[in-house]
């Protein structure tokens, strides 16, 4: 698998370039392009026997061309200006050292916060997950020069803030990995809530995500917060295969197939989400995973253990002030005392600005007056919630309650 | 050549299809899913989006200050664009071709502004015009 192999080898390549050369923008660019003639190259001739030192060659070629170019025109704008000419320096030749941190001090540089979201995002694929600009584009369903043009606006802000190629400070790290883990965790996201009928074609976020939050761990075992976001990305992951019906159709939690879980990534995510409550305070990313192991764990919808995960949501909603952890917290609760109880708890969210305009208060709330019998309150809110949502599965997904609580009455 | 094939609803419509039944639902969302698919198949499917609810429409123009003027729901409106295809096929009768097909969603009957039952909704076909990407 040569793709697989060019990922692997993508942070390691641009560390080393990097680390030797210096100006990471120039560096990531010709990292690129030795990958795109890798993916051309190896498939007709063979992958090379030494495929890392082959990149990291073409790659210092490309950065040789850049600077030779850069340098000609400079020397035509000096000849003009009446300036010196500069000087080529010299390329030493020599495996460079791979530092297996460099993963991590790439990841630190791309997901800086000084980036926007959808900048670091781009960034972080391209620089760390050794995508291309073009399989970006593909996974974003926009076009390649919109990623072109966020991943160079990127390196600008990381030029201009001056970030140096190195882990962070000790007095800054934890600050600096939270920003790391939000990138990947909406990666993740963004792969997980995919929703267009050309999606056989899009490569795989929620995977990549896996696969970047899997180095993250594999250098820092004992971060809590990493382990956890590991945890609940896999346990969430594991129930891809039952979360869509053959037109594509959402199916919730409690009506999915459960033997269509991926027992393999449940054992590993549990384990995992155990191991991350042991590793210092405790944070959203491992109570999230401890949920989403409970969930996983019930062989059937009614065995899950809602006491519990009712328990683990007033922790966390002790935790955030984050409205979407007030809303599954009322939900917990309706499952343990009933849905008047979770009704009662909906009732403050409602001035909430932030849900303002926003689909799940109105979903939650029909679901919860379904449960309590008030069908015709539940079909209206299920209609409004309907026209609420910005994706498609989930509008028809409230479109189809509505129609069943309706035709049911 | 690429068109843009495109959906306008009635605004009666959109309350409509908000309660058809559980099986026309899910018929619709079975033709849809395996329209996009067959279009993609063939290459033909540049991209297809569906909007979201007109309740959530705004409209924006900039004022004195450049700062934007907004103005909500549309009273006024008799129709509603609710989702589009862009394609990209061999020529104009393609692009009527697919339309026509898509036309043939299954919904319930939808009425028109002025009370008369539509069978099937008009798919608007424009050509989209090249950009320096296709001339060269």
């Amino acid at each position: 698998m040569i793709e697989r192999l060019l990922r692997d080898l993508a942070p390691q390549v641009l560390g080393a370039v990097v680390r030797r050369h210096g100006d990471f923008t120039a560096a990531e660019d010709a990292v690129q392009e030795a990958l795109i003639a890798a993916a051309e190259q190896w498939p007709r001739e063979g992958t090379p026997a030494n495929p890392r030192g082959w990149l990291i060659q073409v790659a210092r070629r490309r950065l040789i061309d850049y600077a030779r170019s850069d340098i000609s025109r400079r020397q035509r704008e000096a000849a003009v200006a009446g300036d010196a000419p500069l000087v080529v320096v010299p390329e030493t030749d020599g495996e460079p050292m791979i530092d297996p941190d460099d993963t991590l001090v790439l990841l630190f540089m791309c997901c800086h916060p000084a980036l926007t979201a959808t900048s670091a995002i781009a960034l972080t694929l391209r620089a760390v997950g050794g995508l291309t600009t073009a399989e970006i584009a593909k996974a974003f369903l926009v076009p390649e020069s919109t990623i072109g043009q966020r991943i160079s606006r990127a390196k600008q802000s990381i030029k201009a803030s001056g970030v140096a190629f190195r882990l962070p400070d000790a007095d800054e790290r934890a600050q600096r990995l939270s920003s790391v883990l939000h990138v990947l965790y909406l990666i993740f996201n963004e792969g997980y809530t995919a929703s267009s009928g050309d999606e056989l074609r899009r490569p795989d976020l929620s995977n990549e995500a896996i696969r970047l939050t899997r180095a993250v761990y594999t250098q820092l075992p004992h971060q809590g917060d990493v382990a956890g976001l590991l945890a609940l990305m896999l346990l969430t992951d594991a129930r891809r295969a039952a979360r869509t019906g053959a037109h594509g159709e959402l199916i919730p939690l409690d009506e999915q197939n459960r033997a269509l879980w991926d027992r393999q990534a449940i054992a590993e995510g549990v384990a995992l989400a155990g191991a991350a409550l042991s590793l210092g305070a405790v944070g959203e990313y491992q109570l999230q995973a401890a949920i989403a192991a409970i969930h996983d764990e019930a062989a059937r919808a009614d065995e899950t253990d809602w006491p519990q995960i009712l328990a683990l949501y007033d922790l966390l909603k002790r935790m955030t002030d984050n409205p979407m952890v007030a809303l599954n917290h009322a939900i917990a609760t309706a499952m343990v005392n009933g849905p008047n109880a979770g009704l009662a708890l909906l009732e403050p969210l409602a001035g909430d600005e932030r849900l303002r305009g926003h689909h799940r208060l109105d979903a939650v709330r029909a679901h919860l007056l379904e449960r309590a019998g008030d069908r015709a309150a539940a079909v209206d809110l299920y209609l409004e919630a309907a026209s609420k949502t910005t994706s498609l599965p989930e509008r028809n997904y409230l479109l189809m309650k509505a129609a069943r609580v309706r035709e049911a009455t | 050549m690429k068109y843009m094939l495109i959906m306008n609803a009635p605004r009666d419509g959109y309350t409509q299809y908000m309660n058809w039944p559980k099986k026309i639902l899910e018929a619709n969302a079975a033709f849809m899913q395996a329209f996009t698919r067959k279009l993609s198949d063939a290459g033909e499917l540049v991209g297809t989006w569906g909007l979201a609810s007109p309740q959530q429409a705004t409209r924006v123009r900039a004022g004195k200050d450049g700062k934007p003027i907004t103005d909500g729901v549309f009273p006024e409106s008799k129709e509603f664009l609710a989702g589009f295809w862009l394609v990209d096929v061999d020529g104009r009768e393609r692009a009527l071709q697919i339309a026509a097909e898509a036309s043939t969603a299954p919904g319930a009957p939808v009425t028109a502004a002025d009370g008369t039952p539509i069978e099937h909704l008009w798919i608007e076909v424009r050509e989209v015009m090249g950009s320096q990407a296709d001339m060269k």
